[in-house]
């Protein structure tokens, strides 16, 4: 039997691999005789078959199984297509080929938790999900005011897995009334108020600088910072280094950790002080407002000059 | 002053509530509306400060102006700190700006008391109406609630926020009266009472709506009735501090217990007391227990997840110093360690609860295992195979090709699990 190449028309080609995977399964492929690329992967490779507009897909055999998967299946498909390992197609391909054989191979593929496969490809989907996650936190917008007078929020953000377009749709529900775009490496996305626009790869450079706006963010950020507490290794496990360059306030956190140790010591060392009352005090439960302990702001802030 | 200086006072002085959460609120978003936000459930943390902890919220006071004489407090009346004030638009503007650059999920918003403590809940609640009716804001939003205001005010709270909480402040009654003489503890939970009694009736209205089908004349439309509101649909949470007095923990998770089973609350938060600039005379000024409060976090993950009994997790006369959590080992592998009669536990046969007894084992590991077991008989590789830390678990479990032996009878079997003492570091 020969080798088969299929080749997808992009990374993420989800509709090209359950068209393609399908007819081979149909057409009883076995795994380990399937090549899977993508047409990027196809360009650079200099050995590669010619590429062209349709995979070459084998008829059906005359006892081809009806292929029924579980709905969790395909949706663990959906996400486990977007991981960058080039492994992912033949991975996902195995387990539907596994789950067509019947018996306790397919047994093993639908319903064992600790099946190889099974457990490699949710690996791996975690991965995908933690990534869709970060990208839901760590994308940063600054606002660009375009030709129209109109305001656009323009991200840059580097993801580990092929997941911009797929992650469109949480920034659509969450900012369907402003403009702004997603930047990165592979894809980049741009929602208008109306229509999310799909582009190619962008640079760093095409996104916007850091603006004045982001000031009052990073005072916030020195601010909440609690110095007696310092722990460096808890948040880096939850905001991983390779993400700190692009954000604004990872720039502060070498500064303040480094004094961290010297404040709480202050604080620590610093003999207490003397209670001063400045505000008369005032039963909680009495009746509040006028009369002679009650207090004014504006008063009190001009005793804490003093 | 300046915005800059009122935003870097009224976050320093907010930054001892441990909450950060934005999860729980009912599933929304900004289609269809005319401002933004959004809630899918999961929380998100938007950044982590160099203390490990998540930033989520703008977390702010309105102003640390206090008339309140809390010892533990940073804002007490009778501290030195500098003091500022927002007005509610220069806290809706802040914000809107900080969630249209995707920084933050929403406002968790709390205040000094200051004229009354209705007068502050009102300033609390109007920046909430504001967001939420002026802008159209679909974020997350948590007040924190001033037990001693209006039930009138609280109802209105609770009809724009996804999360309340009440600081319950220190574990017993006692140590409020000592630490804070200004407050009630008998109010505060007078207070949590009536929110989980609103947060209770309005998730039965919506059921009780959902349940019931809109019978419409043949060929008509058909219709759908308006929701019931909601009230407070994250619920509602607290904070207790923790080392500021000398209650022991089997006090502190009997506390818990009584909120989780009584106010049904969603979130008990420990805060470990911390140095405070210009600190109290009365209070020790000592670096934050934190391991304390990170065994105390464990514990409460066991009441509420893996079915112990608060009075089980710390028995009365175990440990070194009495009443208190061991710091060296988890509360789960002290209980183990205390019960060995119990074990080892078989992966094939055991039921969920034993399985969640297992020192190691996580709730996903235990519903792994349980999947797993409908298809084949578990052995000693597929432990390997989940990623469990072997070590802590093999005296404690057999399975179909594995029994521990004499290993759980061992003397020194406490010594093997507890990790070597580290030398605290320097820096």
């Amino acid at each position: 039997m020969q080798r088969q190449t299929i080749t997808l028309d992009h990374p993420t080609d989800w509709p090209g691999f359950r068209t393609a995977a399908r007819a081979l399964v149909q057409a009883h492929v076995l795994p380990q005789r399937v090549d899977w690329r993508c047409q990027a992967d196809a360009a650079e490779d200099l050995f590669a078959p010619e590429p062209h507009g349709h995979n070459a897909l084998p008829p059906p055999a005359p006892d081809a199984p009806t292929l029924r998967v579980p709905p969790d299946f395909v949706h663990l498909c959906e996400q486990l297509i977007l991981h960058r390992d080039p492994a992912r197609f033949a991975l996902m391909y195995r387990l539907l080929w596994r789950m067509a054989q019947g018996g306790t191979e397919a047994e093993a593929a639908r319903n064992d938790p600790l099946d190889a496969d099974r457990m490699l490809a949710h690996h791996m989907v975690r991965a995908v999900r933690r990534d869709m996650h970060k990208m839901h936190a760590f994308v940063r917008f600054r606002p660009v005011v375009e030709p129209d007078g109109q305001t656009l929020h323009m991200a840059w953000f580097e993801p580990d897995h092929y997941i911009t377009e797929a992650n469109a749709g949480f920034f659509i529900r969450r900012f369907t009334q402003m403009r702004w775009a997603i930047l990165t490496p592979d894809a980049s996305v741009r929602w208008d108020g109306q229509l999310l626009h799909t582009g190619p790869g962008a640079q760093r450079s095409d996104a916007p600088p850091p603006d004045a706006g982001e000031a009052l963010w990073l005072t916030y950020y020195r601010h909440i910072f609690n110095p007696a507490r310092l722990k460096l290794s808890m948040m880096k496990k939850e905001m991983p280094t390779r993400y700190w360059h692009n954000l604004p306030e990872a720039a502060l956190i070498t500064g303040l950790a480094q004094t961290a140790h010297e404040r709480s010591a202050k604080m620590v060392e610093a003999e207490a002080t003397v209670p001063r009352r400045r505000i008369a005090a005032s039963s909680p439960r009495s009746q509040p407002a006028a009369g002679a302990g009650s207090f004014h702001p504006n008063a009190a802030s001009r005793i804490t000059r003093n | 002053m300046n915005l800059q200086s009122k935003l870097a006072i009224l976050a320093d002085a907010a930054k001892y509530d441990a909450s950060c959460a934005s999860s729980g609120a009912a599933p929304r978003n900004s289609v269809g509306g005319r401002g933004m936000g959004s809630t899918e459930g999961m929380g998100i943390c938007h950044s982590y400060a160099p203390d490990g902890r998540c930033i989520s919220l703008l977390k702010i006071l309105l102003t640390n102006f206090c008339q309140y004489d809390c010892l533990y407090c940073v804002n007490r009346v009778t501290s030195n700190v500098p003091r500022a004030r927002f007005t509610v638009d220069e806290v809706v503007q802040l914000t809107l700006d900080f969630y249209r650059r995707n920084c933050i999920e929403g406002l968790f918003l709390s205040s000094g008391i200051i004229q009354s403590p209705d007068y502050t809940m009102e300033q609390v609640v109007e920046v909430a109406r504001v967001l939420r009716e002026e802008h159209d804001f679909r974020g997350y939003i948590h007040l924190k609630t001033i037990p001693d205001a209006s039930p009138e005010l609280m109802q209105r709270a609770g009809r724009y926020a996804d999360r309340l909480s009440i600081n319950i402040e220190l574990p017993t009654a006692e140590g409020l009266t000592a630490l804070a003489p200004e407050k009630d503890s008998a109010a505060i939970d007078r207070s949590m009472a009536r929110m989980a009694v609103h947060i209770g009736e309005s998730r039965a209205a919506r059921k009780e709506q959902a349940a019931q089908a809109i019978v419409s004349m043949p060929q008509s439309r058909t219709t759908r009735r308006a929701c019931a509101p909601l009230f407070a649909p994250g619920g509602q949470s607290t904070q207790m501090i923790v080392g500021a007095d000398a209650t022991d923990d089997r006090t502190i998770l009997a506390t818990s217990a009584r909120l989780y089973g009584v106010h049904r609350l969603r979130r008990v938060y420990y805060s470990a007391f911390s140095p405070i600039p210009d600190a109290a005379r009365a209070l020790p000024l000592a670096a934050p227990p934190t391991v304390r409060e990170h065994r105390l976090y464990q514990a409460d993950w066991l009441m509420r997840f893996y079915g112990f009994t608060h009075d089980e997790i710390v028995p009365p006369q175990q440990g070194s110093p009495a009443g208190m959590l061991a710091l060296d080992v988890d509360p789960k592998l002290a209980w183990a360690l205390a019960h060995r009669e119990r074990f080892p536990v078989n992966l094939n046969t055991a039921p969920r609860e034993l399985l969640l007894r297992v020192p190691g084992f996580g709730v996903q590991t235990v519903d792994r295992l349980l999947a797993a077991r409908r298809v084949r008989r578990l052995r000693h590789a597929d432990l390997a195979r989940l990623h469990v830390p072997l070590k802590k678990v093999l005296p404690f479990v057999e399975a179909a090709d594995y029994r521990p032996g004499r290993a759980l009878d061992t003397a020194d079997l406490a010594a093997q699990l507890t990790p070597p003492p580290v030398q605290r570091s320097l820096f």
